[in-house]
């Protein structure tokens, strides 16, 4: 059981992890709660486990460092692989993927540098053009709502940036689409009910409210048409693939009146009591035991399988 | 804190290797372990049964007497009856809260305030107004008009929070005027002030300042006071000080609490009164918390830019400083810890959107190196910061002069995170009193 890190998302690691260790040790399997740090390796190489089960989040354990050194170790690991970690935990990356294929907002990508020394500042005037505003500005790496910022005209956009590159040297800018906000988790290759998020403040630029417990409701399954359902799902899982998800992923999507429109793939969602991938699970008619049990499975499955 | 990114990107600052001016500790390895060891022995020996048993529900009779003499040092004389020993301050803002609050209610405080009574307040589903500080404390001129405000919409609030000396976190302490005219409108409009002291005797500059129960005597203000920041914030015990009707309500709220406070703790507290040094103790604590304060301000004049301010207070723990309003101090939080430090966010202190471009500064937990360290390297996440807008601003928007200069300049730009323009005379906080400006 690899939980913790030193990522920003340390804290969600830790109650996943906490969480999936019961239902292992309830299931019946011997459980090696392991904390990622110096000693991982060390301790992975000495115990040699059948199957490693990933619950760590953000940077360096959902953007495929540990899967890289679980591959070296020559031990199973849930959860997608190395070079789809990476391709969803940088959204920039996803969002070249998604070229061709999968809907998602317009958008550009900026380094630090190239604002610090190639004077990109003047590059942006192309931005009204091409995405208008509002427009959205994220950290390319980052997994919760921080450093995620609302740009409703030209004077909001420096300050946004600020806070975007304090996370991440690499910034997406992306055009705000207004919708409903849906999730769809993928197991295996199968998708499951999906969820709306529906935020109780009626703030629609606080980005924060929407990680909030109680201030953001969740319906499972969303109420939608059986055509939405269709188009959302085709959407979820064209993203899925795109990116080379496997084993259990979460797409999280934008319901625009014209169509759904891909946000971003979590290669590890969360698994706590308020996570959303837990919930879809049990609007399928898994319990979180068997969720588990699934995601074991897929991990132990032969490749390709 | 109410928001759960915050909260998780706080959960990172334990991590050993961060230097954290976050907290705010006081520094317990300055308690020679030796009298640590001799009073805990002497109560293993002397009065073991009892010091493991159940005590009363307002504290044994002889912590109400130390809490006399500690209140005494400050002018203070409150009747022993009018004592509840706490566990630790947090619970006497929490036990008050109960006993006068009913959802709705309006509760002022300042802004910022101290950041561990908002989710109490919220808690209680009180509605939080919060009243500008400057560098003389609460701005009763605001706190005027909105109590007219409220007398308007037919409302009263149901007590008036104050950290009046060395405030959580924006390290003022309220000045004796703005005292005398706060204690004189709870009288004239018989309101409740719950004034907030766990500082007080931590004082190593200037001269001190009549505590609001003093002036008051006791009628209008009730007082909370703590153990943590003069002897050790691990026994937690507190108290609140209030007339019967309150207390009464109070009693009966700890009952279904907590029962009472820690019997051992409170043994140990009398053992350590009866030693009769406790003054010279945090004395000496005056002496370290000063020179790390100045150590700090120092640090920040060599590596805060310009653009930077903050307070200098003359006791207590901590230093707010605010910086260009285009700087969040959550996302700058985010790359400071990237560098191995850690702040408190300014947000923290307000119930809205304000104090985003501000941050708390603890300089009692650390020593001098590790102070002039830690704002070394924030210095240079916040370097960072202003040369990566600088290098946006001049030449990103179409009327780039007009826009961005307003921007670090002119305060009365009504965005997020830039205080109101001064109404009660003083300067926004904070205020760098050494350059007058």
């Amino acid at each position: 059981m690899l939980k913790g890190g030193r990522s920003l998302e340390r804290g969600v690691s830790l109650r996943s992890g906490a969480r999936v260790e019961d239902a292992l040790e309830r299931l019946g399997h011997e459980v090696l709660p392991l904390e990622a740090d110096g000693e991982m390796v060390k301790r992975l190489a000495a115990e040699q486990p059948d199957v490693a089960f990933v619950a760590m989040h953000g940077p360096g354990g959902e953007d495929g460092t540990a899967q890289e050194l679980l591959e070296i170790l020559g031990i199973p690991f849930t959860g997608p692989g190395v070079a789809a970690c990476g391709r969803c935990m940088d959204k920039v990356q996803a969002k070249h993927e998604f070229r061709g294929g999968v809907p998602t907002p317009d958008w550009f990508a900026f380094n630090e540098t190239a604002f610090r020394e190639l004077g990109a500042a003047d590059a942006l005037g192309g931005l009204e053009e091409r995405l208008g505003f509002p427009l959205v500005v994220k950290p390319s790496r980052g997994g919760s709502a921080l450093g995620i910022k609302f740009a409703e005209n030209w004077f909001d956009v420096p300050e946004a940036l600020v806070s975007a590159f304090s996370y991440d040297d690499r910034v997406l800018l992306e055009r705000f689409v207004d919708g409903r906000e849906l999730a769809v988790s993928v197991l295996g290759d199968e998708p499951l009910p999906v969820v709306e998020a529906i935020p109780q403040s009626g703030d629609l630029y606080d980005f924060e409210a929407r990680y909030e417990i109680g201030r953001t409701s969740f319906v499972c399954p969303a109420e939608l048409s059986a055509d939405q359902t269709a188009a959302v799902t085709e959407a979820a899982l064209g993203a899925y693939r795109a990116l080379g998800c496997a084993g259990f992923s979460r797409v999280d999507l934008i319901l625009a009146d014209d169509g759904p429109q891909v946000l971003e793939v979590n290669a590890i969602p969360g698994l706590t009591d308020t996570s959303l991938l837990p919930q879809a699970a049990e609007a399928a008619g898994m319990t979180f035991e068997q969720l588990v049990e699934k995601i074991l499975d897929l991990a132990l499955a032969p490749a390709g399988a | 804190m109410r928001s759960s990114a915050m909260r998780d990107l706080m959960a990172i600052t334990a991590r050993p290797e961060v230097i954290s001016l976050a907290g705010g500790l006081p520094d317990t390895s300055t308690f020679p372990p030796q009298t640590f060891a001799a009073q805990m022995t002497r109560i293993a020996q002397e009065s073991a049964a009892e010091a493991l048993q159940y005590g009363p529900t307002e504290g044994f009779r002889e912590t109400v007497d130390c809490i006399v003499e500690v209140m005494g040092a400050e002018g203070m004389l409150p009747d022993p009856d009018d004592v509840i020993v706490t566990t630790g301050g947090q619970q006497a803002i929490d036990l008050l809260c109960k006993t006068l609050i009913d959802p709705g209610d309006a509760v002022i405080c300042e802004a910022p305030t101290y950041p561990g009574a908002i989710p109490v307040f919220c808690s209680y589903q009180a509605e939080t107004i919060q009243i500008e500080c400057d560098a003389e404390g609460m701005r009763i001129g605001e706190l005027e008009e909105t109590l007219e405000r409220l007398d308007v919409e037919g409302r009263r609030p149901k007590f008036i929070y104050s950290v009046p000396t060395f405030q959580n976190p924006a390290g003022v302490t309220m000045s004796l005027e703005r005292r005398r005219r706060l204690v004189e409108i709870a009288r004239s409009r018989e309101l409740l002030i719950v004034e907030d002291n766990p500082y007080g005797l931590l004082r190593f500059g200037g001269e001190a300042l009549p505590p609001l129960y003093q002036l008051d005597g006791g009628d209008f203000v009730l007082y909370i006071g703590t153990f943590s920041k003069i002897l050790s914030p691990g026994i937690r015990l507190g108290w609140a000080v209030a007339p019967p009707p309150v207390m009464e309500k109070v009693v009966l709220g700890k009952q279904a609490s907590d029962l009472c406070t820690s019997t051992l703790t409170q043994y140990f507290v009398r053992e350590y009164f009866a030693e009769g040094r406790w003054r010279e103790y945090i004395a000496d604590l005056g002496d370290i918390y000063r020179s790390r304060r100045d150590a700090m301000i120092e640090a920040l004049n060599r590596y805060f830019p310009p653009q930077a301010s903050w307070s200098e207070p003359e006791g207590g723990l901590f230093i707010w400083a605010t910086l260009p309003p285009y700087i969040d101090t959550s996302d700058l939080l985010a790359r400071a810890l990237r560098e191995d430090v850690a702040f408190v966010p300014g947000q923290a202190a307000y119930v809205d959107r304000r104090g985003r471009n501000s941050m708390r500064l603890n300089f009692s937990a650390g020593d001098e190196d590790e102070i002039r360290e830690g704002i070394r390297r924030i210095g240079k996440a916040i370097e960072a910061q202003v040369e990566l807008y600088g290098a946006l601003t001049n030449s990103a928007s179409p009327d780039p002069a007009a826009a961005k200069e307003s921007d670090v300049d002119s305060p009365e730009l009504p965005r997020p995170g830039v205080t109101e323009p001064e109404r009660d005379g003083g300067d926004v906080l904070p205020f760098r009193k050494a350059e007058g400006a």
